[in-house]
């Protein structure tokens, strides 16, 4: 039985590869193939679980294949099945279907048809690996999938303004929750001295008696699990990149923002219960902010013009009383609470374009207009307050701007002051240091093999948030990135002799394989176009779509997609950071938020965005 | 914008615009370029460059690409792959060429038309100024003003899709929003002035100006730089500002009002950035202020693609000309019809027509607008509101109102907005989770009309009543008339059957066919609908009109003015669904044994048409196997029109290119790939041209303006169209827009005009040249039409069958160079294997349009 689960998630790779090979402009191949592999996976799920129910629902779970294992580190693949698998399961592979099937002539010749198609397979992967994962790093693999996708379809339409604008937004709060699950990983690592499997979760004295004895790890990882959970939610305060994540085709947005991705915070919170749930500040935390999201963000769906955008607030609302529903205990309520909507809200955004005119029709017949409350009232001052701050809702979205995102954004830019040269100097300097520090280990005082690593660390974060905050080279701002990753790697290696030349050379190398290619396509788009500068966007995808592609590709394996070697690089990079070291762990969460948003974001500067060529139709900046 | 420093400089010609800044004459000037789209429930063609009409179409276009950097035709490369393929002929291009260049310079453009290679960027000069900001203060103004502003905009406007709404007290937007400003604990303002400025009303707009721009020599630049960077929304405001009654849920707002607001929040934006000592715009930037509308300057490449344009347009025309110049061997039937049809000259009618009486040949059929000449608000039963049933620019007295209607109105439960509220919402989503992904499969295996599609049969229920006759006076409602006098309703009967020549031969029963369209999921349904019955389906006029025809007063009337109608002569109203391929007939039930049965022979007649109309249609739709059995097709046909996932239930006015103002003789052996606009009309009963004038009068606003708007959006598909209908989200019930915080897309979206070849219309009258040249003369504002070239003109004459081409105010013969076109005896074979695009560029997707045919006589069914 155990061994079937894997299938699961082969399947839809299989069919993602399958679809990656059809020509462009082959749409019924394209569909057929995307169509069918869903469907054989909805069916297959369905006998597979008649069966696993008439045996007794057994929770299962399957080592697929070891990965990386040195020490007490073991990477590995590892598939897990129980009630909550099987509910997110089949809504998923339901959902995807009839989405997939409506999409079949809903996207028809629309120019990235193929692009649709295969990124929603892509997702799908992804789904699957996340909702069956059995330990946390193929849950984080899944998860990134799922990321990754997320960006690709918001900025679908790449070549407007604002879909590329707003997937930078929706990707950059999601990063937030990626490294609050890369952080609790790390901390589960040091707390059980390996790999946690989800299975172990089960087993209540193992817990329990973990729990007395690192108390404080616990709750750390127990709230960060829960921030990782809120961010992928949408629950306050991270709730507006939601609606505005409604950029792509609304058959995507209906299965992401709708239904499958905007509840995987509530299985996260599902999957990992057993353990926080002896936390009672967690517990709490999690229902209070559900209470205060759902009564909020109805608030919100109730004052929205734009349906979309109201579906979101509303879909928002029910999310936060799952969160409280599964804090409470309630699983099988939150599963069917969960089932119910995500069917609602992908249906709902799917006919939203006939509210037009069922409403206009409604009103034909049933208008009758509302009274104003009138100015004399006492209600009449918190309603009108909460009418506006319902309509700004709550201004989160500048306010996650200016506490999150400008402090590092103004460090960036401070180091951005130092001219090029005498950066690079002190920072040749400082790598040298680091690096006969690192091969003379022996001949090093251990004062300053306790601050070298700091400063190396700290260093490769600087470089990483210049290169994020750059406005001119591309070119430097990709070196900026690499240098940065060097600088990380090199830390870590200073910092704990356990970590290997065997682990380094899997992060550098697949790190330096993907900067190769990033370098020599900005190198050649320099060449095409004299001025590829950051300060705006170029929307080269128009006339060079196949190095975007390229461009794209070298992206996700310098920021560590979980396809490439880096991912596991990164995780083997968090294991041998020790916990008491905060300014290293700091500096490295930092830098790996900021290495993946600085390569998107040079990969949107450069090849999305209204095209700098007005030469051909061009979509305003407003739209 | 898009230009960099050095274009701008060099392009910033120090021309002073209006040293003096007169707002009402500016804000005057901004409606007139504003987008003028209304609600979309109310839907109406026009040219999306109306505001350059008063000049020659090339000069307008490429005027409105200077100033707005529209695109205005298909790109050079297009172009040239058209010549590839045959599309734009070789001796077409060498006859423009010669008539623009002069013979001896054929060879010479020939070249540069084909091979020269020409910079094709254009830098427009809106948006110049206010760049500005970004450049000198490297602040994104708009990033910081445009969503605030447009959710405040769009809750205020909001027709219901919130259920909490703007607190508004009907006193306009500035003062809607000073008094929520005043009430509440919270601000939209982020500083002190701006706030201060609204709640003292000490805000004029010269005053904001001033601390804003600075120099009153660049006001008017900054106006239309500001309000262009979200024309959508401005022209909304525009015209619901000039038009106030398009909303249901009345609104009072100004663009004075959103101009003013706006300037508002950017002196906070500004405040916010750099306190309040920051210098205004003009002050810190070195360029001079820019008429947006100076001379354009000819360019070569401009001159090259008017050739290739014309070159287009008259390979097409040419083969027309060429068609109807053949002598198609029609045997004219005898007197003894079978039956007369009268359709709407809708171009979507065409091919309608011409299965109805490849069915039944004894038939005859008609075209006339779609309102069949009968002017009128509808009210139906229970209904809040009157809604307007006829051309836009006619504003009727009359109100008809809908009784006794027996069928039950349907509700949608999932459109409740119970969803989006607390406890309701969590008990729903329970309930309609399981329930929704049934509906949704339901809809995807198997869709069938239900309450949330719009149905163009809900318009007016088939089993209800309408007061047609005026009781006598006293019997109005808020100022209109219910109802028509027996005068009035005689006068509108003659003035259609006049208009299309039917004044005598009456077969026994004469059909008056409406239409109207049903889809799923589609916001912009309003454009599929009958635009001269103001973009709502016609089934009311048809109705209406066959009445006042049956009513024996009425013909007792009309006898006495020489149109004798039998008495076994009877008028049937109708409607043609154009997605679904249905027609539906009203008040046909009790008619008589003989009628009865000529009218049951006749629907199964209909049946059929219907299913070959289908057949014809489903060549161009993915979903469909053409090929497959007729009953299929037409299945096939019905359940897109009802199916959610489908954003082409049918394709509107797409491919139309021809209006043709005669008698159907011209017409009724050609194969016009339904192009064509056909408007009945015999020039025999009409010598002084009387009619005629009546006749043309409308063409250009409804024909004109439905053939530019489909030229513009498909030229510039996200400019001036709506671009691609897959992330629309629609915006408080006015529009849409893309994702949740874009500007309103006015235009059509790319679905309906993918299969557009962009080419003006032709309009064709079979009449005499001189009669012709006095009717447009008669009315300055027809003119305009044909003498800027917006639309071209040409007359067929009735004597010698010659062609006459309008051109600078006079008719030019015109010889085509065609001399035959192909004869095709099977249309379905020619249907069946016609090409399919591959992708929707122009020059791919034209290869879907099939020539003109002539068809030989022994056509099979």
């Amino acid at each position: 039985m155990n061994q079937f689960i894997g299938f699961f998630c082969l399947l839809p790779l299989l069919g993602y590869l399958v679809s990656l090979c059809i020509p462009r402009l082959k749409e019924s191949a394209i569909a057929t193939v995307v169509i069918g592999t869903i469907g054989i996976h909805l069916s297959a799920l369905v006998s597979f679980i008649s069966y696993w129910m008439i045996i007794g629902r057994p929770v299962l779970d399957k080592k697929q294949m070891v990965i990386h294992s040195t020490g007490n580190i073991e990477i590995a693949l590892d598939f897990y099945m129980d009630n909550t698998t099987a509910v997110f399961a089949l809504v998923g592979s339901v959902l995807a279907l009839l989405v997939t099937i409506f999409s079949r002539y809903y996207i028809h010749r629309d120019g990235g048809y193929k692009r649709f198609f295969v990124t929603i397979m892509l997702f799908f992967l992804g789904y699957n690996l996340l909702i069956f994962s059995g330990n946390y790093e193929t849950l984080f693999a899944g998860w990134e999938i799922l990321g990754v996708c997320t960006f690709l379809l918001v900025s679908f339409y790449r070549d407007r303004y604002l879909p590329v604008k707003n997937s930078m937004k929706v990707i950059s709060i999601y990063r937030l929750g990626d490294i609050c699950l890369v952080l609790a990983m790390w901390m589960s690592h040091h707390m059980w001295h390996s790999n946690i499997m989800f299975h172990q979760f089960s087993d209540a004295a193992l817990i329990s008696h973990h729990f007395q004895e690192h108390y404080g790890e616990a709750m750390f990882i127990s709230f960060l699990i829960f921030i990782a959970a809120a961010v992928k939610s949408a629950q306050l305060p991270f709730s507006s990149w939601l609606p505005r994540a409604m950029e792509g085709p609304t058959s995507s947005s209906a299965i992401f923002y709708g239904s499958l991705s905007v509840h995987i915070g509530v299985f996260l919170l599902l999957r990992t219960y057993p353990y926080w749930e002896h936390v009672a500040a967690v517990k709490l935390a999690i229902i209070f902010t559900g209470i205060i999201t759902s009564v909020i963000s109805i608030n919100f769906a109730k004052q929205q013009s734009a349906l979309k955008a109201q579906i979101a607030y509303s879909s928002i609302a029910q999310i936060g009383l799952m969160f409280v529903e599964v804090a409470l205990g309630f699983h099988t309520l939150a599963l069917m609470h969960f089932a119910g909507n995500a069917f609602l809200r992908t249906y709902q955004l799917l006919v939203s374009p006939s509210v037009q005119s069922y409403l206009v029709h409604n009103m034909v017949f049933n208008f009758a207009p509302k009274r104003q409350s009138s100015p004399g009232s006492p209600w009449y001052r918190w309603s009108s307050s909460l009418y506006m701050l319902s309509l700004k809702e709550l201004n989160l979205d500048n306010l996650l701007k200016r506490f999150l995102w400008d402090p590092f954004k103004w460090i960036g830019k401070s180091v951005g002051i130092i001219s090029h040269k005498v950066m690079s100097v002190s920072m040749v300097v400082i790598f040298i240091a680091g690096l006969g520090a690192f091969y003379f280990i022996a001949y090093v005082p251990e004062s300053v093999l306790t601050v070298l690593p700091e400063i190396i660390s700290l260093s490769g974060m600087l470089l990483i948030l210049r290169s994020f905050t750059e406005r001119e080279s591309a070119l430097y701002a990709w070196l900026h990135v690499f240098a940065g990753q060097v600088f990380t790697t090199l830390a870590i290696a200073l910092h704990n002799e356990a970590y290997t030349h065997t682990s380094m050379s899997i992060y550098l190398g697949s790190t330096f394989i993907a900067a190769i290619p990033g370098y020599l396509v900005l190198r050649k788009m320099r060449k095409i176009d004299n001025n590829i500068d950051l300060d705006r966007y170029h929307g080269y995808a128009y006339e060079q779509p196949k190095l975007g592609v390229i461009f794209l590709l070298a992206s996700l394996g310098i920021a560590g997609l979980p396809i490439t070697p880096a991912f596991i690089g990164i995780d083997l990079l968090f294991s041998h950071i020790h916990k008491s070291e905060e300014v290293l762990i700091l500096s490295t969460s930092v830098s790996i938020i900021f290495i993946e948003l600085s390569v998107l974001r040079i990969y949107s500067r450069i090849f999305m965005g209204q095209h700098k060529k007005p030469n051909h139709a061009i979509a305003y900046r407003s739209s | 914008m898009i230009a960099t420093l050095v274009d701008i400089k060099k392009a910033a010609a120090p021309k002073v615009a209006h040293s003096h800044f007169d707002e009402k004459h500016v804000l005057h000037d901004l409606r007139h370029y504003l987008p003028t789209q209304m609600p979309l429930k109310d839907f109406i063609h026009h040219n999306s460059l109306h505001a350059f009409q008063h000049m020659k179409f090339y000069d307008g276009i490429f005027k409105a690409s200077d100033a707005f950097g529209y695109q205005v035709t298909i790109p050079l490369d297009e172009y040239r792959e058209l010549y590839n393929i045959n599309r734009i002929r070789e001796d077409v291009l060498e006859k423009i060429i010669a008539g623009r260049k002069g013979a001896g310079n054929v060879e010479l453009w020939k070249k540069k038309v084909l091979t020269e290679q020409y910079d094709d960027c254009t830098s427009p000069r809106i948006g110049r100024l206010r760049s500005e900001w970004k450049k000198l203060y490297e602040i994104d103004l708009d990033g910081l003003v445009h969503p605030m502003l447009f959710r405040i905009l769009c809750s205020y406007i909001d027709q219901g899709i919130a259920t909490w709404q703007f607190p508004h007290g009907g006193t306009g937007l500035l003062s809607a929003l000073r008094e929520l400003e005043q009430s509440s604990f919270t601000s939209f303002f982020k500083t002190k002035r701006a706030k201060q400025m609204l709640l003292s009303g000490k805000c004029n707009l010269r005053d904001l100006l001033k601390i804003v721009v600075g120099n009153e020599a660049f006001f008017e630049q900054y106006i239309f730089d500001q309000q262009f960077s979200h024309r959508g929304w401005s022209g909304m405001v525009a015209t619901i500002e000039h038009q106030p009654e398009t909303l249901y849920d009345k609104r009072i707002i100004s663009l004075r009002d959103l101009i003013t607001f706006e300037l508002l929040l950017e002196i906070d934006a500004l405040d916010a950035a750099f306190g309040t000592n920051w210098l205004p715009l003009a002050n810190v930037t070195n360029t001079s202020p820019v008429s947006l509308f100076e001379d354009t300057t000819s360019t070569e490449l401009r001159e090259v693609l008017m050739i290739w344009q014309d070159a287009f347009e008259w390979s097409y025309y040419d083969e027309v000309f060429a068609a109807i110049a053949t002598d198609k061997k029609q045997t004219p039937s005898g007197s003894g019809k079978s039956f007369q049809a009268l359709f709407c000259i809708d171009e979507r009618e065409c091919s309608l027509r011409r299965y109805v009486e490849q069915v039944d040949a004894e038939c005859e059929t008609f075209g006339t607008p779609g309102f069949f000449g009968v002017e009128f608000y509808y009210q139906p039963e229970n209904g809040k509101f009157y809604d307007k049933v006829c051309p836009a620019p006619v504003t009727p007295e009359y109100l008809i109102k809908e009784f006794e209607v027996k069928e039950k109105r349907e509700h949608e439960a999932f459109y409740t907005k119970e969803t989006n509220t607390f406890f309701t919402g969590t008990l729903l989503s329970f309930v309609f989770g399981i329930w929704a992904a049934l509906r949704l499969a339901l809809n995807i295996f198997r869709p069938k009309m239900s309450p949330a599609i719009s149905n163009a049969f809900t318009h007016m229920q088939k089993h209800s009543k309408l007061t047609i006759e005026n009781e006598g006076p006293g019997h109005s409602e808020h100022g209109l008339q219910v109802g028509f006098k027996i005068e009035e309703m005689a006068a509108r009967v003659e003035g259609v059957l006049r208009s299309i020549g039917l004044i005598k031969d009456f077969a026994p029963i004469v059909y008056a066919i409406a239409h109207g369209s049903s889809s799923a999921n589609n916001p912009h349904h309003g454009a599929h609908d009958c635009g001269a019955c103001f973009g709502k389906p016609g089934s009311v006029n048809a109705r209406v009109f066959a009445f006042m025809a049956n009513h024996p007063k009425v013909r007792t009337i009309l006898r006495e003015r020489n149109i004798d109608i039998p008495a076994e002569t009877l008028f049937i109203g109708g409607m043609h669904d154009t997605a679904a391929d249905h027609i539906e007939f009203y008040d046909d039930e009790a008619t008589g044994v003989k009628h009865a049965d000529y009218h049951k022979s006749n629907r199964i007649m209909f049946e059929r048409a219907l299913d070959l109309n289908a057949k014809e249609r489903s060549r161009r739709f993915a979903s469909i196997n053409t090929k497959g059995s007729l009953s299929q097709v037409r299945k096939a046909i019905k359940d897109r029109s009802v199916s959610f996932f489908e954003p082409r239930p049918e394709l509107g006015h797409g491919t139309n290119s021809l209006c043709i103002v005669g008698r159907r003789s011209l017409t009724s052996g050609l194969f016009l790939d339904r192009r064509a606009f056909l408007n009945s009309y015999d020039y025999r009963t009409d010598p002084e041209g009387t009619l005629l004038a009546g006749i043309m009068r409308p063409l250009g606003p409804v024909c004109g303006g439905i053939n530019l708007e489909y030229y513009f959006s498909r030229v510039d598909n996200v400019k001036l169209g709506a671009g691609t209908k897959l992330p629309h989200n629609v915006m408080g019930l006015v529009g849409v827009a893309n994702g949740c915080d874009g500007d309103l897309l006015p235009g059509l979206p790319l679905q309906m005009i993918e299969v557009h070849d962009p080419v003006r219309l032709m309009l064709i009258v079979e009449q005499f040249p001189d009669v012709v040249l006095k009717t447009i003369q008669s009315d300055s504002a027809m003119y305009e039409w044909y003498i800027k070239e917006w639309v071209h003109l040409s007359v067929i004459h009735p004597e010698t069958h010659k062609f006459h081409y309008f051109k600078n105010g006079e008719f030019v013969e015109y010889t085509p160079l065609s001399k035959k076109v192909g004869e095709i005896s099977d249309v379905t074979a020619v249907i069946e294997s016609a090409n399919a695009m591959k992708t929707n560029r122009t020059a791919d997707a034209t290869r879907e349009n099939l020539p003109v045919f002539t068809l030989a006589k022994n056509n099979k069914n």
